[in-house]
């Protein structure tokens, strides 16, 4: 009876009804299996969430790292994304600060809207598809700035050695102590290129290079630009200086001004030859070509910054017959002017200039000074080979920068 | 006291970015970007003082020197086009008269002399390689061997790589960082001596 009442239901129903109501069914057991297997493997969350000020910044700042999720690298289901919350309050309410792709482990919250000095509690949540889970939350954590960058503890060190290194020897050349410095060749010829210059009655052209003036090498310059104004004041000479940055001339005007007028030969010193002639690379090469085949300097120096164009320069001067000295602290240019010019200031030497001119004994200090410190170098070297050797990394890592 | 004044100002701009290159912090940072902006600023003021000299030196050469005339005319022409096409507030965007002088007629000529480099180079090199002792002899061998690596070789090629390989980062790399080592002591020494006073050269008189 039963029986042919349901089949009197069903087939009281015209054909539309049955099929929507074998599809409702259908869409009934794959939801209902689909329910059954997420509740069974419901997303794992991040775990071990871990968040810090981050180090050595000025604050405002907070670093964050977790495990990932278990499901973290699953084709079907599987972790999508990682979203970072972040909350002032345990209790309140916790706003995504930022996303990372799955696979990834930490996130740097910079967000500008932190205040140094308040607490900040987080969360992670991994994302999938249609589901998500979050982490169990972390704080309180509180951004701030340091005063010291510990990552470079060891430049901080080795700097206050070699500072006083360097005074202890200015203090030593001071009271009276004896200081060999071995003589420079470069620096030695320096009066008897001016003299040649002179006896020829051809100018000196001086090139300070392609640095600012601020820059170390081209303060150097300077310092022999200085002496070789002297010498040329004193001999009568015409001295040529192209400058490649207005500040570089202003300077060297300074300069050449100033020894003219320290040797009583003021009225002498001609402005016009210390000139500006172009920001631009291998234009001031050009220029400068131009004036040693123009002017025929019976001496040219080289003494500052230079690059691509210190070999035109110095090959033109060798052309040109010129005597040349060359100093420059470009380790690439170095091998250019070895080969054109007939005397070469290597790297330090150039800075060691001034000391070897004046022969004053606090400048010569500082040179003796610099001589020990390369000598620790050279002995903590051989004990950082020595002891990697024999298996400790301590000694090594204790030199680590972490900038 | 004129000359002692930049002296006190070298010697407390120089402990403070001393100090300031360990700190942090955001007043660290702030100073030492304030401090580029002033030597950007000082670098500025400077540019007229060059530009004036630039064209005195210039226009002394096209009157007192025949012979140059033609080129310090060049030269004063190039100075004007470029200046007055560089006035408008656009003159820095692409298609403008400046921006297409600049690419089209500066950066051609500059890369004419750049490829000159290329006959110095022969020149100096003929110098320099020439078998005069056992050590330039040595130079030329190294320099041969390294210069081949771009050429291909067929079966030893594999062994002149490897070979310039420990050339270059072994006995090179050796004399350069010696090298580098020395220029950064110097560099601090040198520093040291200008924030002391020891150093005052750059002042105009010792």
């Amino acid at each position: 009876m039963g029986h042919s009442q349901k089949e009197s239901v069903w087939g009281s129903c015209n054909l539309f009804s049955r099929k929507a109501i074998l599809f409702s069914l259908t869409l009934l057991v794959f939801f209902n299996f689909h329910l059954k297997d997420t509740q069974a493997h419901p997303l794992s969350p991040p775990t071990e969430l871990f968040a810090q000020d981050t180090p050595n910044d000025h604050g405002k700042s907070i670093s964050l790292n977790w495990n990932l999720s278990p499901d973290d690298g699953k084709v079907e289901g599987g972790v999508l994304s990682y979203e970072i919350l972040r909350s002032t309050g345990l209790q309140g309410v916790f706003e995504v600060v930022g996303s990372v792709p799955a696979g990834t482990k930490e996130f740097t919250d910079q967000d500008t809207a932190l205040v140094n000095s308040h607490n900040y509690y987080y969360k992670s949540r991994a994302v999938a598809v249609t589901d998500s889970a979050v982490s169990e939350i972390f704080g309180p954590v509180t951004p701030s700035g340091q005063w010291f960058h510990t990552g470079k503890t060891s430049v901080f060190v080795a700097t206050l050695l070699f500072c006083l290194i360097i005074i202890v020897a200015i203090s030593y050349a001071k009271r009276g102590g004896k200081l060999y410095i071995r003589p420079l060749a470069g620096i030695n010829a320096v009066d008897e290129a001016i003299g040649r210059a002179t006896e020829m009655g051809q100018p000196i052209l001086f090139v300070p290079g392609l640095g600012e003036a601020y820059e170390v090498a081209t303060i150097a310059a300077f310092t022999i630009l200085g002496r070789v104004a002297r010498k040329t004041a004193e001999y009568q000479s015409r001295l040529i200086v192209p400058a490649y940055y207005p500040m570089v001339m202003v300077v060297s005007q300074e300069v050449v001004k100033s020894a003219y007028m320290d040797v009583g030969r003021p009225d002498i010193y001609n402005e016009k030859d210390i000139f500006f002639v172009t920001q631009e690379q291998f234009p001031y090469a050009a220029a400068v070509n131009g004036i040693m085949l123009r002017e025929r300097p019976a001496a040219n120096f080289y003494l500052g910054k230079f690059y691509a164009e210190s070999l035109m320069l110095a090959e033109t001067g060798f052309l040109a017959g010129s005597i040349q000295i060359a100093g420059t602290d470009e380790p690439i240019q170095i091998p250019f002017f070895v080969a054109a010019c007939d005397y070469v200031l290597i790297g330090e030497e150039l800075y060691a200039a001034s000391a070897y001119l004046s022969r004053d004994p606090v400048q010569l200090g500082t040179l003796k000074g610099q001589d020990w410190n390369k000598l620790a170098i050279v002995i903590l070297v051989g004990l950082g080979i020595l002891t990697a050797t024999l298996g400790f990394a301590w000694f090594i890592n204790l030199f680590n920068v972490n900038i | 006291m004129r000359r002692q004044i930049p002296l006190y100002i070298v010697l407390v701009c120089g402990i403070v970015f001393v100090i300031q290159f360990f700190i942090p912090s955001h007043e660290s940072e702030f100073i030492f970007e304030y401090g580029q902006d002033w030597v950007m600023v000082i670098g500025i003021l400077a540019l007229p003082l060059g530009i004036w000299s630039y064209l005195r030196k210039t226009w002394l050469t096209a009157v007192k020197k025949p012979k140059e005339r033609f080129f310090a005319g060049v030269s004063l022409f190039g100075f004007a086009i470029m200046m007055l096409t560089g006035l408008k507030r656009e003159s820095l965007m692409a298609g403008s008269l400046y921006m297409e002088l600049f690419e089209y007629v500066l950066i051609p000529i500059q890369a004419t002399i750049f490829s000159l480099l290329a006959f110095y180079i022969a020149s100096a090199a003929y110098r320099a390689f020439r078998a005069r002792s056992v050590i330039a002899t040595m130079l030329l061998g190294t320099a041969f061997i390294v210069m081949l690596r771009l050429i291909p070789l067929g079966p030893i090629s594999d062994v002149n790589q490897a070979l310039v390989g420990w050339i270059l980062s072994v006995p090179n790399m050796a004399a350069k960082r010696g090298l580098l080592i020395g220029i950064g002591l110097g560099a601090i020494a040198t520093c040291i001596k200008i924030i002391l006073g020891i150093e005052r050269t750059y002042l105009g008189r010792d």
